[in-house]
């Protein structure tokens, strides 16, 4: 196998004008290009729903508080919500499988270059489509209108007569070509992986990144989709008179949360699957050892895959279902928490009996495992539904569902921003300023986040602009606030990271965590064409078998 | 010896000593205020104690989970530490165990299997309760954003505030709330009474109350509603038997007939308010907004908005949002000379 | 394909089930026991589509490239008559017994689902009339028979769709 890049001798290229740059990175069809495009193009949504958040965080600091009216403050969490599920983490998650999945299976490119393309421009245009609501959205306030009805958008909330003027539109047509963009990339996925690995790689020697991006885009297909149709019956609602969510005709506001949950659910392990991803890859690699029980960690996602499109009325366990209904939905609900728990253990695992080196990606996986553990349980609190009749709509369920998404999701993103940041730009990202930034976001995401569950025990919902002082949720709600500011902090250092390195981090090597995977093989960046041969695997870690011929993985599995 | 040891430990004490006196009356005095927490774990209700208990058992078995596997997590982050000395040697390359892999399969199966058989006991429990002979009926309707109370046996109807009596165990006498919304979704939540139930439009939802103790329980909306969700709260005044039989009695009789203030009737009833509310025994029967015929048996106005006093009132006749901005009342644009009369006619509807 | 096929059979299930969730449940209007006539021509039409395109696609394969011309012509044909054949349904529908989008909750379930369905159609005889150009140019080679079977692929899924629709509207629905 061989993967350096090709020395020409004297080669000679023409400095390029910023113009021509410009030009090839907008109409680029090359993987890493497009990966590094969702990337950063998720990183700006990132900074603006972060702002978002501190404007409702300082709203909420105390009661009967006038930071900003009632309206701003809905149109606040509902964007706040919206482009963090749709603009940052979705894209971000595709940026990574994009350019890593060709890499990591001996691919050149994704099946469908310019599919690619064009579904990264579909959410790119989505994401602004969105944001110009707040210029054109107009409505019963008068001008500047983003929507304002939850990131849920429920019926009959949505309907022509309580949401007048656009904002409602903007939600809508803004997710409906972001799903297109996301249908496509799932598609692009599904058909690299199943139909571009190199030689020797069948499907039980993929890096379970690979496995991994797989079912995340299946669930795609079908999470996706039911949205996409929703959306499409809540503009016939809307402007061709259609009554598919309009009570007064008979239709049934129960029927939109159907939809939107069947989507709303598995979506939330789209995200979730590419998280388990990274970790997947950076634990082993910083505890020295494979993976612990590879095969069961493949066969866990793929029940997962399945039973969380069994799980989504879990968010509706309080519209007065059946008691059989209620009970169904909450056995699958529990039921998903035990392959997610299993994998748990075989990290923990994986880590036993290593010898762990506590780099920056490794401490974010251990911040994960952490919270992705307390997060599960909490989530176990709330599938049990008398619970959850207590619990939901409150802000033990918006402190549950960050500590999955940000003490989840995010820390696992950063590990894998320090972990491949190497690769994608061929510097190091500096050690001194991750540590800072992991601590420093440690203790602004446990400061808000743990405390917050404890305005939600005390009675306090969500999606409220303010609340009576006599409440006494006062000072929980500052101390949310100021973690909030922490964490703030915390991503500037890490942006400041992100950019400084880029120009003054230390250079990386092919190389430099000593790790297994394919795209370890080639330079950092790598070439265009990523490898100059089709490399030709004999086991999980290739480079591994390369590096210790004397006692390679192919011997054992 | 030094100087003021003694003398100025004894007047520390007397100081101490002063305030916690100090803290104790002021404690004692201070208005405590009569509504209760909205702490799910302080449940007053059968429903909610019933939810209690389950959740207490829920936040045992996790907590026994949390602490078996984040010790496993932080021992091995601690025993297996890459140590100097072990620099460029591979530790021992283990690639699974089955007989780990079923273990830490079954084990979780078996705590799932436990964990739902007590959450479906307790489903059934609260949502197949079958109704006793003796229940008070309240039909429960959600707006955007105050909540109408209508006692269909007893011919009432009211708004924002529900009383309803207190049960004795012995025999008991729980209310039952039928749940309908006439706009969007909203959530029927006093903590410590009951979890929450949904109102929604084109459906009937249903729950149980059977509070022992008398009190005024808080609650508040819990369905994003629109632009004053945050606003839609809730007082549930759990009465002795008798004082809620009085109140019925009360609130059965039509609008107070004041003399004095027909001035103030005559603007209501030639204003567009007889569009939206109603007084029974006037010309106004509006059913939009909520029923005024007992307003001053309220402690509040605009659904815990504001206090119930004549100066509230009288700001949320004229500007609505100044107290509730994005509610659906309009500003009445009335003269000043209108509004004091208009207020003190209202002020008459005890 | 495939995986599109997967995403908007999604799609048209959350379609059909708003569609069966609603039957019987409009307050007003007509109903479709008294308004639908079932269009056995044009569904026969519809589906002997799938027939000839599948036996163009294999002429194709084997380079009979006449004979691929008249199967595809034909497949042509047979959709656009299913498409006229929607076309004549709704304008008696709308003209005749006032059933529109906005009418009731069955005139909302049965447009989107049936008009859904011919979008697809429709975009599927664009792409069909497209190949059908290049061929008549003399510009389709036996050796683009794959991408032409992966189109066929897209209209055998719109043809098993109406299975389906059918299945819904005019059995279980009426």
């Amino acid at each position: 196998m061989s993967s350096n890049a090709i020395a020409i001798e004297n080669l000679q290229r023409e400095p390029q004008t910023w113009t021509e740059i410009l030009h090839q990175w907008v109409t680029t069809v090359d993987h890493k290009r497009l990966g590094i495009l969702y990337i950063l193009y998720a990183l700006s949504y990132l900074l603006i729903a972060g702002i978002e958040a501190l404007i409702i965080r300082i709203q909420l600091m105390h009661s009967h508080n006038n930071f900003v009216s009632p309206q701003a403050f809905n149109r606040m969490f509902t964007m706040h919500g919206t482009t963090m599920i749709f603009f940052v983490a979705m894209p971000v998650l595709f940026g990574f499988a994009n350019y890593l999945v060709p890499l990591m299976i001996g691919a050149r490119d994704m099946a469908f270059p310019r599919l690619n393309a064009f579904s990264f421009w579909l959410t790119a245009i989505g994401g602004l489509l969105l944001y110009f609501s707040f210029l054109g959205g107009s409505g019963l306030y008068g001008a500047g209108n983003a929507p304002d009805v939850g990131w849920w958008s429920y019926a009959p909330l949505t309907a022509k007569a309580f949401s007048p003027g656009h904002s409602s539109d903007y939600w809508t047509v803004a997710l409906l070509v972001s799903g297109f963009g996301s249908v496509g990339t799932a598609i692009n996925i599904l058909a690299t992986i199943l139909c571009m690995r190199c030689p020797g790689m069948h499907l039980g020697r993929m890096p379970l990144l690979v496995w991994l991006n797989l079912v995340m885009s299946g669930m795609v297909l079908i999470a996706v989709t039911p949205l996409t149709a929703a959306q499409v019956m809540l503009l016939i609602d809307r402007y061709l008179g259609g009554h598919f969510f309009d009570t007064q005709a008979g239709g049934s506001a129960t029927l939109w949360m159907h939809f939107f949950w069947i989507f709303g659910h598995p979506e939330v392990y789209i995200l979730i699957l590419p998280a388990f991803a990274f970790v997947s890859e950076i634990v082993p690699v910083f505890s020295r050892k494979p993976i612990f029980g590879y095969p069961v960690m493949v066969g866990a996602t793929i029940f997962i895959g399945f039973v969380s499109m069994s799980v989504w009325a879990h968010h509706m366990f309080t519209i007065g279902m059946n008691s059989y209904a209620n009970s169904f939905f909450t056995i699958t609900s529990m039921a998903v928490g035990i392959p997610t728990g299993i994998k748990i253990f075989n990290w923990i695992g994986t880590m036993w009996g290593g010898r762990i080196q506590f780099k920056t990606p490794m401490l974010f996986c251990l911040g994960f495992l952490f919270q992705f553990l307390i997060a599960g349980l909490t989530g176990i609190m709330l599938a049990s539904s008398p619970f959850d009749w207590q619990l939901s709509n409150s802000y033990f369920v918006v402190a549950h569902f960050h500590y999955v998404i940000v003490g989840g999701i995010l820390f696992a993103l950063f590990a894998a921003f320090y972990y491949w940041y190497p690769k994608f730009t061929g510097r190091m990202l500096n050690e001194r300023i991750g540590k800072l930034h992991f601590w420093l976001f440690l203790i602004g995401f446990h400061l808000t986040f743990d405390v917050m569950h404890i305005p939600g025990i005390l009675g306090m919902p969500r999606r409220i602009y303010t609340y009576e002082p006599a409440r006494g949720w006062d000072t929980l709600n500052l101390i949310v606030t100021i973690g909030a500011f922490i964490q703030a902090l915390a991503i500037l250092v890490f942006v400041c990271n992100l950019i400084v390195s880029y120009w003054r981090g230390a250079r990386a090597g092919k190389d430099p965590w000593d790790a297994w995977t394919l795209e370890w093989s080639v330079s950092s960046p790598p070439p265009a064409y990523n490898f100059a041969s089709i490399p030709a695997v004999a086991s999980r870690r290739p480079l591994w078998d390369l590096k210790h011929p004397e006692d390679p993985d192919s011997r054992y599995e | 010896m030094r100087h003021g040891n003694k003398p100025t430990r004894r007047r520390a004490k007397r100081i101490l000593a002063l305030l916690f006196c100090y803290v104790t009356v002021a404690g004692a005095v201070t208005p405590r205020s009569p509504l209760s927490s909205t702490n799910i774990f302080a449940p007053a209700s059968t429903p909610a104690k019933t939810i209690f208990d389950l959740s207490i058992f829920v936040l045992a078995v996790t907590l026994v989970i949390f602490v078996v596997v984040s010790s496993l997590l932080a021992y091995s982050a601690v025993k297996f530490r890459g140590r100097a000395a072990d620099a460029g040697r591979e530790p021992p390359q283990v690639y699974g165990s089955t007989q780990i892999e079923l273990a830490w399969t079954v084990i979780p199966v078996l705590i799932v299997a436990v964990l739902f058989v007590a959450t479906a006991r307790v489903i059934h429990a609260i949502e197949d309760a079958p109704k006793p002979g003796q229940t008070l009926d309240v039909t429960v309707i959600g707006h955007q954003f105050w909540w109408e109370f209508r006692y269909p046996k007893l011919g009432i109807v009211t708004a924002n505030e529900l009383h309803i009596p207190a049960s004795d165990p012995a025999h008991p006498t729980p209310t039952f709330l039928k749940l309908l919304s006439a706009d969007t979704d909203h959530s029927f939540w006093v903590p410590e009474l009951a979890g929450k139930t949904d109102l929604i439009p084109n459906r009937v939802n249903q729950m149980w109350l059977d509070p022992p103790r008398p009190g005024i329980y808080a609650g508040q909306c819990a369905q994003y509603c629109g632009t004053q969700h945050a606003k839609m709260l809730l007082r549930v005044s759990v009465d002795r038997p008798a004082d809620f039989a009085a109140w019925v009695i009360a609130q059965q009789q039509a609008a107070a007939q004041d003399a004095r203030e027909i001035a103030g009737k005559r603007v209501f009833e030639t204003t567009a308010c007889i569009n939206c509310h109603a007084v029974s025994g006037t010309a106004a029967s509006g059913r939009f907004g909520p029923d005024l015929t007992h307003l001053m048996s309220r402690a509040t106005l605009a659904s815990g908005a504001a206090e119930n006093t004549p100066a509230s009132l009288r700001l949320w006749i004229q500007n609505p949002d100044a107290i509730k901005p994005g509610s659906l009342m309009p500003a009445m644009k009335l003269s000043d000379a209108d509004l004091d009369v208009v207020t003190a006619y209202l002020e008459t509807l005890r | 394909m495939a995986g599109l096929i997967i995403a908007e059979s999604a799609i048209f299930t959350i379609f059909v089930v708003a569609y069966l969730f609603y039957v019987g449940k409009s307050l007003t209007g007509p109903t479709p026991a008294q308004v639908l006539e079932t269009p056995v021509f044009y569904t026969i039409c519809l589906l002997s589509s799938s027939v000839t395109i599948h036996f163009a696609a294999r002429s194709l394969e084997r380079g009979r490239q006449a004979a691929f011309l008249g199967l595809w012509s034909l497949t042509v044909l047979l959709g656009g008559l299913f498409l006229f054949g929607t076309a004549e349904e709704w304008h008696r529908l709308i003209y005749e017994h006032g059933l529109t989008i906005s009418t009731n909750l069955f005139g909302t379930t049965y447009y989107s689902m049936v008009g859904l369905h011919a979008l697809h159609v429709t975009v599927g005889l664009l792409l069909l009339l497209t190949v059908l150009i290049f061929s008549l140019a003399g510009r389709l080679r036996q050796n683009e028979s794959g991408r032409i079977g992966v189109l066929a692929m897209y209209w055998h899924f719109v043809d098993a769709v109406w299975v389906v629709v059918f299945t819904a509207v005019y059995i279980i629905g009426r």
